[in-house]
């Protein structure tokens, strides 16, 4: 990362004339687009950038410099799991013979891309113990929505119409509530304990004939396992309620427990989380939905299935079900991060991929234990990958949750999830996954520390941080007031 | 657990182990009870070097058959200049997470900006957002804000012009949203107009969504659409393919309200379907409904003009159940694929690949008419790169017998094909298809006389 600032637009490298491209020439342009309707055509070319190739590269090239990765340094980002993107995946997802397929193909065509979605399907069954997985839903908050109609079928196919209540924890991520929303389904808010859990006594009243099911993470929000899971499950099923299970923190579960042991009855996964595959900037990440036995018949059109021709010898079919909630994508979903997410499953195999939760639990149990002097720590005990801190414990200084975050940044290192949880008002969420190594975490935890100390005897450094970045503290307020949100609209303000 | 990911020695467990107070892994799970807890081997394959890796994957590689695609239908063929995935495989973008963290992600916030800016554009649109899943969920969405927006009509107008994969996502959303979805009839391949203004009319319509190249492949003719729908207070909503847009009337040109659409054909590859990027674009009125992420310009401390999230009040993780859409990921790197992709082309280089495309096809075409089995499904119509033909041949046998070299169009029905060129197909290779189709019907024909 290069922390002097680039800053340009490529619009501003544009002069009329240059072109970055080569096509081969029109050997039939005796069919002229000009000979279209007029009234059917734009009147003004788009105004485009005009540049020359070795332009265009250094733009993005000397942009991306001011940009941090995973590649650049640690991320601890609570609930987000920025792990290691193995190389390999991005090499095998590029290979021509996949990314050339075009979707509407014949089966017999397809049958290497076809076999990729069912294996990674069955994998996922394996490694969560639920019956079958839809690939299709393209991120998590996607999957909720796709897992959510499944839920919402399954009531409707039972001639339960009004079933549509919806429990999320107070501590749920806000697409929770949001997918319930879009689903047409009403959210109603149970409250955690003190320890952070959910509270069972709260539960039970909420739990009437009107229940759809209940959202959870397990571990939750704040890295405790929610040891009342058991309970929690039996309480819901017994109101005729199904189980919904986030996967955002399934990453501490490899090789330790599975939700559908815990009697969960649907669930995402967020491939672009527990399955290492890239964040890219905000996406495409992936979002499979699991179900148990009895609601596979709901899952989204289309689907893969499996025939099996002789002992080993298998052909894959595209099928519609006549039971499914309908289609959530246009095709098979974002099958280029499934390529990805199946490499990195193949590579760790059944003897790696059990190790990944408890390193990654380690590793959190580790940071936690190593700052809880410096920071407020609410919850003690053996926490799951992840853990919150209520801000600094020295209230005194003035120095809050944002300031810590913002000096980690000029420290080299990306600022924790913050301000979520909303059960603590300055929440620091910490999860460092199991790729990180000793070395990594203890420069972390120095760094924290003198975070702490420059706190006490220098806050103001703290709290104009950072400084070392190549930009300083945006002004929100200003991009909200001015919603200049492209080139067109920044050419016709004086100044910003 | 010495493994190339993991770089835990057994003394640094026990340290990290130590500091924590605890003995062994097995302890850090001692808060879920027993039964709960897995403790079989899971039935997976044994891990695999990274040798085995790659012959895994070449071996799959041979089950699949890329052939010379005349295949459209929302996926088109177009080329990728070698520079965009090299741009887009750049790890300071590729793992790079969400820009929350605006001071170390100018990067990110600076092509969003530069995509945002591109989009609105092509669709003459004032504003854009970061991108969606994919066309078919973007005009979803596009449907929920015109419902939210009418705020006491739930009743929603697709035409039957537009693809049918879009169409059927729509209406999945729909279902669960609770939104009523009703037809236009298409008449001769476009969108019937006595239809859309019969329903529009009855008052009760909070959007009304039509394409333009629509499923055909027919450029439609809208004119007076968007004043009849505002006169009575429905927002109207166009589906376009993205390439397109930098030669045809924009949705903005027409009067629309939304445009909606993927990105695909701005030379993403066609991925066997994704990842590509849904775009959505409205009006600066419209923008505190639109789902999803917007980066604006703004300043740093130090008055350095740089780019931020913003309008965030609108989004799940504060709005909560309230948000304008549950979106959270998006498609932000293939939003940059798109982005560098138009900043090699440009306006002339986006009209040149339309040029092609459209020489190309309509070339084609006359050739499928002259084998004498094809005609033009809409004669009249006027079409950019994909149009529709009707043929007296057998179209699933046909379409196996070019299996071989050729994806040479999808089936829409028992004898109709819907058929697509690009400008990564020269004149000789739609020499070579009609040569192809040729031989076809002579051995057809040789087959009836040995009959």
């Amino acid at each position: 990362m290069n922390n002097t600032f680039y800053g340009k637009l490529i619009f501003e490298l544009s002069k009329e004339g240059r072109k970055g491209y080569s096509l081969p020439e029109n050997k039939l342009a005796e069919y002229k687009l000009n000979d279209l309707p007029a009234a059917l055509m734009r009147q003004e070319p788009p105004c485009l950038p005009e540049v020359d190739e070795m332009t265009v590269v250094r733009h993005y090239t000397n942009m991306s410099n001011n940009n941090f990765g995973v590649d650049t340094g640690f991320y601890p980002l609570g609930s987000c799991t920025m792990k290691y993107n193995p190389k390999i995946n991005e090499q095998m997802c590029a290979k021509p013979e996949f990314t050339q397929l075009h979707p509407l193909q014949a089966e017999a065509d397809i049958q290497g891309a076809l076999a990729v979605y069912y294996n990674l399907q069955r994998s996922l069954a394996e490694l969560s113990g639920l019956k079958e997985f839809t690939l299709n839903p393209y991120a998590g908050a996607h999957g909720e929505l796709t897992g959510l109609m499944v839920m919402r079928s399954y009531h409707l196919d039972n001639g339960n119409p009004n079933r549509v209540k919806v429990i999320i924890p107070d501590s749920a991520h806000g697409t929770n509530p949001a997918s319930a929303a879009v689903c047409g389904l009403e959210v109603v808010v149970v409250k955690s304990r003190p320890d952070g859990t959910v509270d069972v006594e709260d539960l039970k009243p909420l739990l009437d004939e009107n229940v759809a099911g209940m959202m959870m993470t397990n571990p939750n929000t704040l890295g405790i396992f929610e040891h009342n899971i058991a309970e929690i499950a039996k309480l819901v099923h017994e109101a005729g309620g199904l189980m919904y299970y986030d996967g955002a923190n399934l990453n501490p579960m490899l090789g330790k427990c599975r939700p559908g042991d815990l009697g969960f009855d649907i669930m995402h996964i967020n491939l672009h989380k527990t399955f290492s595959t890239p964040h890219g900037g905000g996406g495409p990440g992936s979002g499979p939905v699991g179900v148990r036995e009895g609601l596979e018949k709901f899952l989204p059109n289309p689907r893969v299935i499996r025939e099996q021709l002789t002992d080993d010898i298998y052909y894959y079919h595209i099928e519609d079900g006549e039971d499914s909630l309908g289609s959530i994508s246009g095709f098979l979903g974002n099958f280029g991060v499934m390529m990805r997410a199946y490499a990195y499953i193949l590579t760790l195999g059944k003897d790696e991929i059990k190790n990944v939760g408890p390193l990654a639990v380690l590793n959190a149990n580790y940071v936690k234990e190593s700052l809880k002097d410096y920071y407020e720590l609410p919850l003690d005990g053996v926490c799951k990958h992840e853990f919150v801190f209520d801000g600094l414990k020295d209230k005194s200084t003035g120095v809050t949750t944002l300031d810590v975050a913002k000096r980690l940044l000029d420290y080299g290192f990306h600022a924790p999830t913050i301000y979520f949880p909303l059960l603590f008002h300055e929440a620091m969420m910490i999860e460092p996954p199991e790729n990180e190594s000793k070395e990594t975490l203890d420069e972390f935890i120095e760094v924290m520390k003198k975070i702490a100390i420059e706190a006490k005897e220098n806050p103001e450094l703290v709290k104009t941080a950072p400084h070392n970045t190549p930009v300083r503290r945006l002004d929100d307020t200003k991009a909200a007031l001015k919603q200049i949100v492209t080139y067109r609209e920044l050419l016709s303000v004086d100044e910003l | 657990m010495n493994y190339k990911f993991f770089p835990h020695t057994q003394d640094d467990v026990k340290q990290m182990l130590d500091k924590c107070g605890l003995k062994s892994l097995d302890e850090l799970y001692k808060d879920i009870p027993e039964e709960l807890q897995f403790k079989r081997d899971y039935d997976l394959p044994r891990a695999m070097s990274e040798i085995e890796v790659r012959n895994f994957f070449e071996e799959l590689a041979m089950n699949n058959n890329p052939l010379k695609c005349f295949m459209g239908a929302g996926v088109y063929d177009h080329y990728t200049p070698a520079v965009v995935q090299d741009i887009v495989n750049r790890s300071e973008f590729l793992t790079s997470y969400t820009p929350y963290q605006a001071e170390i992600s100018q990067g990110t916030l600076q092509y969003i900006f530069e995509y945002q800016s591109m989009m609105a554009e092509l669709t003459g649109m004032e504003v854009s957002n970061a991108s969606m899943y994919d066309g078919c969920t973007a005009t979803a969405e596009a449907m929920m804000m015109a419902v939210s927006n009418a705020k006491k009509r739930n009743k929603v107008l697709i035409s039957e012009t537009v693809n049918p994969f879009v169409i059927r996502v729509v209406e999945t959303y729909a279902k669960f949203h609770g939104i009523d979805v009703e037809m236009i009839e298409a008449e001769n391949g476009v969108t019937s107009r006595a239809d859309f203004e019969a329903k529009v009319g009855a008052d009760d319509v909070a959007g009304v969504i039509v394409a333009s190249p629509n499923f055909f492949g027919i450029l439609e003719d809208y004119t007076g659409w968007a004043d009849f729908c505002h006169e009575h207070k429905t927002l109207l909503i166009m589906n376009c393919p993205a390439s397109a847009l930098s030669v045809i009337k924009t949705p903005a040109e027409w009067g629309a309200d939304i445009a909606v659409g993927d990105g695909q054909s701005l030379g993403i590859p066609m991925n066997f379907g994704g990842p590509y990027v849904g775009y959505l674009c409205t009006s600066k009125k419209l923008i505190r409904k639109m789902p999803g992420r917007i980066v604006g310009a703004t300043t740093d401390a130090d008055g350095k003009r740089a780019f931020v999230l913003t309008l965030q009040a609108r989004e799940q993780h504060i709005r909560r159940e309230k948000a304008t859409s549950n979106i959270c990921s998006n498609q932000s790197l293939m939003a940059l694929f798109v982005t560098v992709y138009m900043s090699l082309m440009g306006k002339q280089g986006l009209r040149e690949v339309n040029e092609i495309s459209y020489s190309n096809a309509h070339y084609l075409a006359d050739q499928l008419v002259k084998t004498g089995k094809f005609e033009l499904e809409y004669p009249d119509k006027p079409f950019l790169n994909e149009f529709v033909v009707k043929t007296s041949l057998d179209v699933d046998d046909l379409l196996n017998y070019l299996e071989i070299s050729y994806a040479a169009g999808v089936p829409i029905d028992d004898d109709k094909l819907l058929m697509c060129a690009t400008e990564t197909i020269s004149k000789e290779d739609i020499n070579d298809l009609i040569d192809a189709i040729n031989e076809y019907i002579k051995e057809e024909k040789e087959d009836k006389n040995d009959e």
